[in-house]
């Protein structure tokens, strides 16, 4: 094998496995080691530079860098990434002095964002301090957009939201409630935008086509529903409540239906568990709150006299599955389960009445705009989607990651330059060596367990609608899960002219990552090493021709722990513990260096 | 600060007859320098006693003082220990051997420990065929006193600050088989692959077993002019017969492939590149090369050194040598603490019947 081009970004940061899998690149190790120094506020500010709402995603995010955590390859459980956010969003100092703010002299730009969702107010945030007027139009009265109106108060308080978005239109953006875009053509014609950006979501729910379902106003759409109960148009429901759909849309319909009143309520899924859409956690929460889920249940037609809902024809299926996938099905009976409301939870779509056909903002025969996946633009030059109007339903990370992209783009468009020229990745490396074993972090690999959030107890939390669950993480848990995190961007660097062979590191490592052999193919060395190679897809390190022998250093990088050994048994410092910081371009770093904010280290 | 190993560890070792991986026969973290090749050598006894499934609280560590001495503490943890006086290490053996002829024994010591101050200690040894490995940590030099010559040291071969040695070098497998030992073999710290196996066959083999093993000083002895240093060695050792012949259930296990790969047969020179360009031709031993042929393998070794070559691998094995400590002192077959207290202290009427033959 060639030697491996580590000065190439994107190889150390797939190291950082929570980093990489994060859509918007946020710089896990380094905030929970702030955290871990108890500075909450610069954690919650290395936060922001990539998410934006460390408040809001440290309670809702999907958390995609959970399942991709090292520490879930070694031990069983992650880091609990997510509520670590939370406890450096909740413990912050006030931060109005360290956010940018809108020069005094705007650079003439105007851009339009429709919606107050978490898109287009990342929009807001990347291209406000760049001194564009950006103007957000939003339907309803409240900021948010689906984050808060279908999100229940429970999980995601008022609060929360209320600050970090003040924190975005504080910057000066010009925030325009209660004022819905009926047409984008009226929005364009006068030419007072230089670029607008759709980031209006998702918010037409899936209807179900079952006899019965438009004989009852006792019959609600998921996420209607949930708005109507958010706006507090909706106080109360029946006391037996049957939810068609297990994506984590049900799980907020069923834990707020218990939250109004209800004594029964049922998750109806069609298929079994290994396919529901919602998280684990989620579904968990759920469960734990008394809410019962059914499998392989089919929805046949919602019974109903005199306009009201007294139950709903389910067909009982069985499946048979091959690999994990659904191969054959079979109808094995037929059950009646009474209730009195049904909440249709089975997804979602975004909708564009509002956009007229002519403009050349092209849409594909399922009505979904064609946008490009890289620099977000529709193909109409200078109309931009972000968020789940783009693509569908995601989640909120994605949509900031979104706004990020689609900022870079309008900030390049706003200038007369190519979008599809995009502004490159970078990684810098540094030592963490202090001296003879000491490293600048913490590397003894601490073997404490997953750290469980606490929640309110199940009679107290009833008893409002807006009492929120989880209180998140008490000062003892947070020192001991912060310990869990392995510093992955504390890469291990090799300089093969240094090495003289000596076995150290390898006869060190206690996850047996290293071996000296001779060089082949891929195939070759994988077959040679240590211990058994287990993800193929994992990076390979390969080193130069070794001196003495002329083998090559290799490191499977899959299972290392970074606990610095290997640097530490080196005699001549051909292993190094060197932090990796990846730099994630965004429209602001374009920023001119003294307006840059102080760089914030914790290792 | 220094870190302990931490006890994580990677998911699909593979697991010996007993059911454990070979981070369960690990002792406690080395003090040592780093990159010492003691720590190579400490390694090469935690894969070996894994690979030949040895029941931890079997094995039975020894040693003496110096660098090499500190090693017992860092493999199989859980095994009996000794760490004795300078240059004794083998009497503690012998008589914890009379006491215990179940047990599996392995001394390891250095040049200084076994070639100077413990020379008698390590010839009775071999004279009196004490069943053990008796693995010397062979460097050159006095590490823990900064680095002055040992008894090892070659001719010629430069201090840290340049001074040239000019005594003669005591050669551990060429005292071991002139003074008789049935198992003799050389290995190098940097070549584990060649190194386990010996291992594995000098702790298999019934009598006692010395197996010298080049293990550069990297702190006082890896510096150029020294005969000892990781480079000077790699390109003058001369590995001899396969040393894998070792068999039984733990043979099962082939360690991956570590070596310079270079597949040796016997009779041919292998050309091995070096980092300058320039090549090293290792010659393997003639076909005809017995390991039970003890002045042959003397005349052999004896001839590369002269040449600048030193021989490693199996030098002379032969099981059948006989006529053990046990044999010759008539030792109780059964562990003396197996023995009733009857039988182990008789009583003051035997004594006095005892001393009555003497009078």
């Amino acid at each position: 094998m060639e030697p491996t081009d580590t000065g190439e970004p994107d190889y150390y940061h797939r190291v950082v496995d929570c980093q990489w899998a994060c859509p918007a690149h946020t710089d896990v190790p380094e905030y929970i080691r702030l955290i871990a120094q108890g500075r909450f506020t610069d954690a919650y500010m290395v936060n922001r530079e990539s998410n934006v709402f460390p408040g809001i995603l440290g309670r809702v995010c999907d958390r995609p860098c959970e399942p991709a955590c090292r520490r879930g390859r070694v031990e069983e459980k992650p880091v609990a990434i997510c509520r670590l956010k939370r406890v450096a969003a909740d413990h912050r100092d006030d931060i109005a002095g360290l956010l940018p703010k809108a020069p005094a002299q705007r650079n003439g730009k105007r851009i339009a964002c429709i919606g107050a969702g978490p898109a287009s107010l990342t929009v807001a945030n990347d291209l406000v301090p760049l001194g564009y007027a950006v103007t957000v139009y939003e339907q309803y009265g409240l900021t948010g957009g689906l984050m808060r109106t279908n999100i229940p108060a429970f999980r995601l308080p008022a609060d929360v939201l209320d600050d970090e978005i003040g924190q975005i239109i504080g910057m000066g953006a010009e925030l325009k409630l209660n004022a819905p875009v009926k047409s984008l053509k009226a929005l364009l014609g006068g030419g007072a935008y230089d670029a607008v950006f759709v980031g209006s979501g998702a918010p037409k729910g899936k209807e179900l086509d079952v006899p019965g379902r438009n004989e009852s106003n006792r019959v609600h759409l998921g996420i209607d529903w949930l708005h109507a109960v958010a706006f507090g148009h909706v106080q109360s429901i029946g006391a037996r409540v049957l939810i068609i759909g297990v994506g984590n849309t049900a799980m907020d319909c069923c834990r707020s239906s218990l939250r109004l009143g209800a004594q029964n309520v049922k998750v109806m899924a069609r298929k079994s568990r290994e396919f529901f859409k919602a998280s684990e956690w989620e579904l968990e929460d759920a469960e734990s709150e008394g809410v019962e889920i059914l499998v392989n249940h089919s929805p046949q037609a919602i019974v109903t006299a005199d306009g009201k809902v007294t139950g709903m024809l389910f067909k009982v299926l069985e499946y048979d599955l091959a690999d994990g996938r659904i191969v054959a099905e079979r109808t094995v009976g037929e059950r009646l389960i009474p209730c009195d409301d049904v909440i249709l939870a089975i997804g979602q779509e975004n909708a564009f009445p509002w956009i007229e056909r002519d403009l050349g903002v092209e849409f594909d025969r399922w009505h979904v705009p064609k946008v490009d996946p890289v620099t977000f633009q529709s193909t109409r030059a200078g109309v931009f989607f972000g968020g789940d109007a783009a693509f569908g339903p995601k989640n909120i990370i994605w949509a900031v990651e979104h706004g990020h992209q689609a900022a870079i783009s309008i900030h390049r468009h706003c200038q007369g330059l190519p979008v599809t020229e995009r502004p490159a990745r970078g990684v810098t490396l540094a030592s963490r060596k202090m001296g003879i074993r000491e490293w600048s972090y913490k590397n003894d690999y601490n073997p404490v367990e997953r750290r469980l959030v606490p929640h309110v107890a199940l009679a107290e939390r009833f008893k409002k609608l807006k009492i929120e669950v989880e209180l998140g993480f008490n000062p003892e848990q947070t020192a001991l899960e912060v310990q869990r995190c392995l510093n992955c961007d504390i890469q291990t660097v090799f300089t093969a002219p240094l090495c003289i062979e000596c076995d150290a590191c390898i006869d060190i490592c206690p996850v047996d990552c290293l071996t000296m052999t001779a060089n082949g193919t891929e195939a070759e060395i994988s077959g040679r090493l240590k211990a058994p190679r287990r993800d193929l897809t994992s990076p390979l390190y390969v080193s130069a021709a070794l001196k003495q022998t002329g083998r090559v250093m290799v490191k499977d990088e899959d299972l290392c722990v970074h606990c610095g050994l290997c640097a530490e048994r080196c005699p001549t410092a051909a292993w190094d513990m060197q932090k990796s910081t990846v730099s994630i371009p965004h429209a602001t770093s374009d920023e001119t260096p003294c307006q840059k904010q102080a760089t914030r280290k914790s290792a | 600060m220094s870190t302990p190993k931490p006890k994580v560890a990677h998911p699909s070792l593979p697991r010996n007859s007993l059911g454990l991986t070979r981070r369960d026969y690990e002792g406690g973290m080395s003090t040592l320098c780093a990159g010492c090749g003691h720590d190579s050598i400490t390694a090469a006894i935690v894969e070996a006693c894994w690979g030949l499934s040895l029941e931890p609280h079997r094995l039975v560590k020894l040693s003496g003082i110096g660098c090499s001495s500190k090693t017992t503490a860092y493999f199989v943890g859980e095994a009996h220990g000794f760490n004795g006086v300078h240059g004794r290490m083998a009497s503690v053996a012998t008589g914890a051997n009379a006491a215990n002829r179940e047990l599996t024994y392995i001394g390891v010591s250095g040049d200084g420990d076994s070639l100077s101050i413990g020379l008698g200690q390590l010839a009775h040894a071999m004279r009196r065929n004490l069943n053990m490995l008796y693995l010397i940590e062979n460097n050159g030099v006095y590490g823990l006193t900064k680095g002055q010559f040992s008894a090892s040291a070659d001719v010629g071969t430069k201090s840290k600050k340049g001074d040239a040695n000019t005594q003669p070098p005591v050669d551990p497998a060429l005292l071991a088989l002139s003074l008789g030992a049935g198992f003799v073999a050389r290995g190098f710290s940097g070549d584990k692959p060649q190194l386990v196996p010996l291992i594995r066959a000098g702790l298999s083999h019934p009598g006692f077993a010395l197996i010298d093993v080049l293990s550069p000083c990297v702190t006082f002895n890896d510096h150029e002019g020294s005969t000892k240093s990781y480079a000077f060695t790699r390109e003058h050792y001369h590995p001899a017969v396969e040393a894998d012949f070792h068999s039984g259930a733990a043979a099962d296990f082939i360690a991956p492939a570590e070596s310079i790969s270079v597949d040796y047969r016997e009779g041919e020179e292998v050309v091995v590149p070096l980092h300058d360009g320039s090549h090293v031709h290792l010659k393997k031993l003639d076909p005809g090369f017995d390991t039970s042929d003890r002045a042959a393998a003397y005349a052999y070794i004896a001839a590369k050194l002269k040449e600048g070559q030193y021989v490693t691998g199996l030098l002379h094995a032969d099981p059948a040598a006989g006529g053990d400590l046990h044999a010759a002192n008539r030792t109780s077959a059964t562990p003396l603490n197996r023995l009733p207290f009857e039988r182990l202290s008789p009583g003051a009427a035997k004594l006095a019947s005892l001393m009555a033959r003497y009078r």
